[in-house]
């Protein structure tokens, strides 16, 4: 039975291997045709763009060099080889390798998804225990600033933070420096609306624990409410949210985008903004493998998280990606 | 997951706590987002009732004035009544808004039909073709579209319809493979219905039902999407009324005048948090009717 | 003395463990209607009170404000609540912490959802003693396992570390009284406690609560069910609409009732009542029903022999056909597997064959994971068997193609037991008896098409079968879920019988229904089946039940046909030793 159960696990983890594998190949896919649909040759956006007047025989050079002058097939397993040996190729713009680029970008983001991931979680949880259990009408307050939290732009957000903290009160600096207190309005502005998600699934089901029978045998017990709310209905609460934690990682490298541009801050986020922006093909391709392959981690650590607080068997997956 | 996924397995919450409040109660909540809406509506589609003022009319030596009595909501660095802009500014950013929520719903829904329908091979495919593309999480796939296909409002719309409809097709999935193995179903087949009745009559029905409260709630996040791609300089272009375009311009001005960004944002979350408590709101009264 | 021989600590135990006088509990505004009107009983040391009331009597917030868990928004008012031989009215919520658990513990009906499913039952256990006593964590141990030794839970030290998901029903039960024994107090509350359980283990869990009574425990028995609470009570208080209608001691309770109320819960336990024995009062089974039945004689001296309606409600399908005329439906050698979780293989049905003769019900008994729904999906070939045949009519049905027994399905019908969940939920019950009158016939016509005259044919059709099953028509435009639990399965019985079958399927369709609502839809099931000459397959995991409508009765085990015979053989003389203990297990009447 327990060997039983264990080669199923081990079926489980390596079915989900594959899956990420399977994942990580159409990721690689997609981006690779989609950017040969850009209209105009890649030659030339190489070479500073349409306007810039170049002489054919520099064009012939840059498509050799480049490989663009072999068959698409090829050129595609080429991409796939490469990205296998971890090689993401050229930058167009930055003349560099974008592997390293991508790679001292990352730091800084995972640096902040992690702490915006922690402070959002932190609120939701005070916010969902504060308000359950005190009667309708901190319920409903509660509720509604998690809706309200949860329809925040994250640009909108961080202006207005600039202006009341930096320009107002000047406590805190408007671009992101690098010691903590740089960090805080861009922590705050990407955890506020993660929060109101976040709060939002925590409420349902602490609510839910709470009107469970088997809170009512613990009060029956003799359980104060303190007791009822920290040792069984908050690890219930939890277990969505944790189940989340992979999406909410994702949106927060999204949110990354808008946040970094706005603090000036250094990262994967504002790297990608950049290359869309100057269609810096292969920079764009980076960032995005980078980004699948560390939601696909974190969608795995979730999951095994979630097992880890909820022993009881599934009946199906989280549904969080591969 | 995705952000709507949440909304709706929230929204469930949202009943349960109304049952005290009665079926057929109007809620305060109600009355202020019906209200709101219904501003928002005629903002978009006669904004002179709301606004009289021009829009566009310059006048430089009102320019960067704080919020007053004759300008509401300040004016920009030409002089521009923000307030004029911000209300005509509500019909780019709701048919922006609406449009990219039809795109996704339609392509989420044909997804999660064909899914659903035609058979295990193709449910296989269609989820494993879902995955993919929720490694591309939030904007990144809207950032992906406007790479290849330049950026502009047209762009903005379809590649925030696109970047929703991953969510919207599994919700659907979910409902419809909920449905299909529902016992009423169950019973049809019983009676001896065929299967296409079984589907047309049954199935489509009760999955298709729950349409209304996903687009409602959904236009609330596609409205925040499109308008980051327009403060990000990738959707609506500065010069036009669009909220995060407006936000996009009052960013340079941000030291002097705040309420240059502030006010086009606040509509924003107005209108997300509008269209939030508008879907739980249907969504509770389909679920008592 | 072994712990396993004692479940009590031998802390002394007040002569009254509880007194309640004219206890009064509403909810809601001031001015609502109280859910408990006037409640006084009292309940002394070593003995077993029971309250029993159908839903709605208010028999559960009794029992939860003794323990002042009746709920935020309860005003709890009486003349006198003494628990342990102090008064608790009017405590505050800390005060009444401190006697919670420690003077008076309560068992709920859901093991499963009663303990917290993420934590192991020790923890849950424990947490009495770490509230209320002093103990460390060695000495807190050693008492969980002493006590989950005594309520007889198999090697304690291997399932105290186990959560609630991962134990069988009945060794969650009995952790449940576990934890609430554990401070040994002078008073127990058990809500429902057996009422999920299977037959054989809600009769251990009975000889383990009448163990506690013996030990000098006092017990407050909260039941629906007079048969079970028959076994264990000393006294019996039957409550109605939030009354009590009936107390006194068990036996004169049973046998001697003088309420209505009380008599028609009595008379509605179907077990050992003859079958086609009316089990509710007449006017009750079709209470809206038309002159056609009021015409009839009200309890018929013998069932078997009544004549038939002079005008039958129904031109049946096929002629009238009386038992033995042949088979109605046939099943061979049924065989279905399922695959688990991990890649295990589960054998639901093994090698299952039956008959069921026209006219006449089969009853298909067995307890939960016996097969005995796989085995009604099967005869509905709803599932596809793994082998064996079921055939119809003396015609072959499983092994058609879909498409062809399509056209033949109208001559089987289905009641569930779930019947909410088997009706479209945007359908009213109209339109719900509409499509089930057209049904299949109109599949390849356009809905338009149909002829008004068609159409008017229909209408009148759906207004006999509400008339048949005993609704009013006022009910055809209400949604199956503002309607009551017997309102529906009337409802669902109606659907079932619009496309004239032949034979019906009926899987549970009493088991969510009060005892009162249960006996109305068991009698309108015989009278239809005699109106209509209907073969019955009945599923239920009852005995009563089944003994009550079964012409032949097969009992399931495991899979497995164990017992099959006239309901007169099994239940009189059964032959395979888990019949016997099945039903030695059944709570009958005293």
């Amino acid at each position: 039975m327990a060997d039983q159960l264990t080669r199923a696990r081990l079926g489980g983890l390596g079915r989900r291997l594959a899956g990420a594998v399977f994942v990580l190949w159409a990721v690689a896919t997609v981006t690779f045709f989609a950017v040969r649909m850009i209209p105009g040759d890649p030659a030339e956006a190489i070479l500073g763009g349409p306007g810039s007047q170049t002489s054919p025989e520099a064009l012939a050079a840059v498509r050799a060099e480049y490989g663009l002058d072999q068959p698409l097939l090829l050129q595609y397993l080429h991409q796939l080889g490469r990205l296998a040996t971890g090689d993401l190729g050229q930058s167009y713009a930055l003349n560099m390798d974008v592997g390293p680029l991508v790679v001292s970008q990352l730091g800084g983001t995972l640096v902040l998804a992690l702490l915006s991931l922690t402070v959002a979680w932190l609120i939701a949880l005070l916010l969902a225990t504060w308000s359950t259990g005190r009667g309708r009408l901190a319920r409903q307050i509660g509720s509604g600033l998690e809706i309200v939290a949860a329809a925040l732009p994250h640009f909108w957000l961080a202006t207005t933070l600039i202006v009341v903290f930096s320009i107002w009160w000047g406590v805190l600096p408007p671009i992101s420096t690098a010691d903590a207190r740089g960090l805080v309005l861009p922590v705050v502005t990407l955890a506020i609306p993660l929060a109101g998600f976040l709060g939002q699934v925590m409420r349902e089901s602490l609510t839910a624990a709470l009107e469970s029978p088997f809170v009512l045998s613990a009060r029956a017990r003799g359980e104060s409410e303190r007791g009822v709310l920290w040792r069984h209905a908050l690890r219930h609460a939890a277990l969505p949210a944790i189940g989340l934690s992979g999406w909410a990682f994702g949106s927060l490298i999204s949110g990354a985008v808008v946040v970094e541009t706005i603090f000036a801050r250094p990262g994967l986020g504002r790297t990608l903004l950049n290359a869309v922006t100057v269609r810096d093909v292969p920079v764009v391709i980076g960032v995005v493998m980078i980004v699948a392959l560390v939601y696909i981690l974190m969608t795995v650590l979730t999951d095994l998280a979630s097992r880890l607080a909820d022993p009881r068997p599934t009946t199906s997956g989280t549904g969080a990606g591969a | 997951m995705s952000e709507l996924e949440i909304q709706v397995a929230a929204g469930v919450d949202t009943a349960g706590g109304a049952k005290t409040a009665g079926r057929g109660r109007v809620t305060a909540v109600e009355v202020i987002a019906g209200l709101l809406a219904a501003l928002l509506i005629i903002a978009a589609i006669a904004p002179r009732l709301l606004a009289p003022g021009d829009p566009l009319a310059i006048d430089p030596r009102a320019a960067f004035g704080a919020p007053s009595w004759t300008h509401w909501f300040g004016t920009d660095e030409s002089g521009r009544d923000i307030y004029t802009r911000v209300v005509d500014g509500a019909h780019d950013s709701l048919l922006i808004g609406l449009t990219a929520t039809v795109i996704g719903l339609g392509l989420g829904a044909i997804l999660g039909v064909i899914a659903g329908t035609l058979g295990a091979a193709v449910d296989f495919t269609v989820n494993r073709f879902l995955e993919v593309l929720f490694a591309f999480p939030g904007l990144l796939l809207a950032l992906l579209f406007i790479l290849v296909f330049g950026p502009g409002p047209g762009s903005a719309i379809v590649a925030v319809g696109l970047s929703t409809a991953p969510g919207y097709a599994r919700i659907i999935r979910a409902q419809l493979i909920r449905v299909r193995s529902s016992a009423f179903v169950e019973a049809a087949t019983v009676q001896g219905l065929s299967r296409r009745r079984i589907l047309t009559r049954h199935i489509l029905p009760n999955t298709l039902a729950p349409l209304l409260v996903l687009g409602t709630l959904g236009v609330g996040q596609a409205i925040v999407w499109a308008a980051a791609l327009s403060y990000l300089g990738l959707g609506a272009q500065p010069p036009a009324a669009e909220w995060g375009a407006m936000l996009s311009a009052g960013r340079t001005y941000i030291t002097s005048a705040w309420w240059m960004s502030f006010f086009p944002g606040l509509f924003i979350v107005l209108t997300a948090v509008c269209a939030t408590a508008l879907g739980r709101s249907i969504e509770r009264r389909m679920r008592h009717a | 003395m072994t712990p396993a021989d004692q479940l009590t600590t031998g802390r002394p135990r007040p002569e009254v463990a509880l007194t309640v006088q004219n206890l009064r509990v509403g909810f809601g505004a001031p001015s609502a209607e109280d859910a408990v009107r006037g409640v006084s009983f009292e309940v002394r040391a070593g003995e077993c009170l029971a309250i029993v009331g159908e839903s709605g009597s208010g028999k559960s917030v009794t029992a939860r404000s003794i323990l002042g868990l009746a709920g935020a928004g309860a005003r709890v008012r009486a003349d006198e609540l003494t628990l342990a031989g102090e008064s608790v009215l009017g405590l505050t919520e800390p005060a009444w912490r401190r006697r919670r658990g420690r003077d008076v513990g309560l068992v709920l009906q859901d093991a499963l959802a009663s303990l917290d499913p993420l934590r192991p039952i020790h923890r849950e256990i424990g947490d009495s003693l770490r509230l209320h006593t002093r103990l460390d964590a060695t000495e807190r141990s050693r008492r969980v396992l002493e006590v989950l030794d005594a309520v007889g839970l198999p090697d304690p030290h291997l399932y105290a570390g186990r959560r609630s998901g991962e134990l069988s029903g009945g060794q969650r039960q009995r952790a449940l009284i576990a934890a609430a024994l554990v401070l040994d107090p002078p008073l127990l509350v058990a809500d429902e406690p057996t009422t999920a359980l299977d037959v054989t283990v809600q009769a251990q869990v009975l000889t383990l609560l009448q163990r506690v009574r013996s030990e000098g425990t006092a017990i407050v028995l909260i039941s629906h069910d007079l048969a079970v609470v028959s076994r264990i009570a000393d006294r019996i208080v039957v409550m109605h609409d939030g009354r009590i209608v009936e107390t006194g001691t068990t036996a004169e309770v049973l046998g001697n009732g003088r309420h209505s109320e009380t008599r028609r819960m009595l008379a509605a336990v179907p077990v050992d009542k003859p079958r086609g024995a009316r089990l509710a009062p007449a006017t009750e089974t079709r209470p809206a029903g038309p002159a056609l039945v009021a015409d009839r004689p009200a309890v018929p001296a013998d069932p078997r022999n009544r004549a038939t309606p002079a005008v039958p409600l129904v031109a049946p399908a096929a002629p009238p056909a009386t038992p033995g005329a042949g088979l109605a439906l046939e099943a061979v050698g049924l065989s279905k597997t399922f695959r688990g979780p991990h890649g295990t293989i589960h054998q639901a049905v093994d090698n299952v064959s039956f008959r069921l003769q026209r006219g006449s019900t089969l009853g298909i008994v067995g307890e939960s994971g016996s097969g005995k729904t796989t085995t009604a999906r099967l005869a509905l070939a709803l599932t596809a068997a793994d082998a064996g045949e079921v055939r119809l009519l003396n015609e072959p049905w499983s092994t058609l193609p879909e498409r062809d027994r399509r056209a033949r399905r109208p001559l089987m019908g289905a009641v569930y037991q779930d019947v909410l969940a088997s009706f479209d939920p945007r359908l009213n019950v109209r339109e719900i008896l509409q499509q089930a009158v057209t049904g299949p016939a109109s599949a390849g016509r356009a809905r338009g098409r149909r002829s008004s005259a068609a159409r008017r044919g229909e209408a009148a059709r759906v207004g006999s079968l509400l008339d048949e099953v005993g609704l009013a028509s006022g009910l055809l435009e209400r949604r199956p879920a503002d309607l009551s639990g017997g309102q529906r399965q009337r409802v669902g019985i109606a659907r079932a019988l619009a496309s004239r079958p032949q034979v019906l399927i009926c899987d549970e369709p009493v088991s969510a229904l009060d005892v009162s609502v249960q006996a109305q839809v068991l009698d309108l099931l015989d009278e239809l089946q005699r109106e209509l000459s209907l073969s019955l397959l009945f599923i239920s995991h009852d005995l009563g039940v089944i003994q009550h409508v079964s012409d032949e009765v097969a009992v399931m085990h495991d899979g497995r046909i164990v017992e099959t015979g006239t309901a007169a053989e099994v239940f009189t003389a059964p032959a395979h030793p888990y019949t016997r203990a099945l039903l030695a297990a059944v709570p009958r009447l005293i």
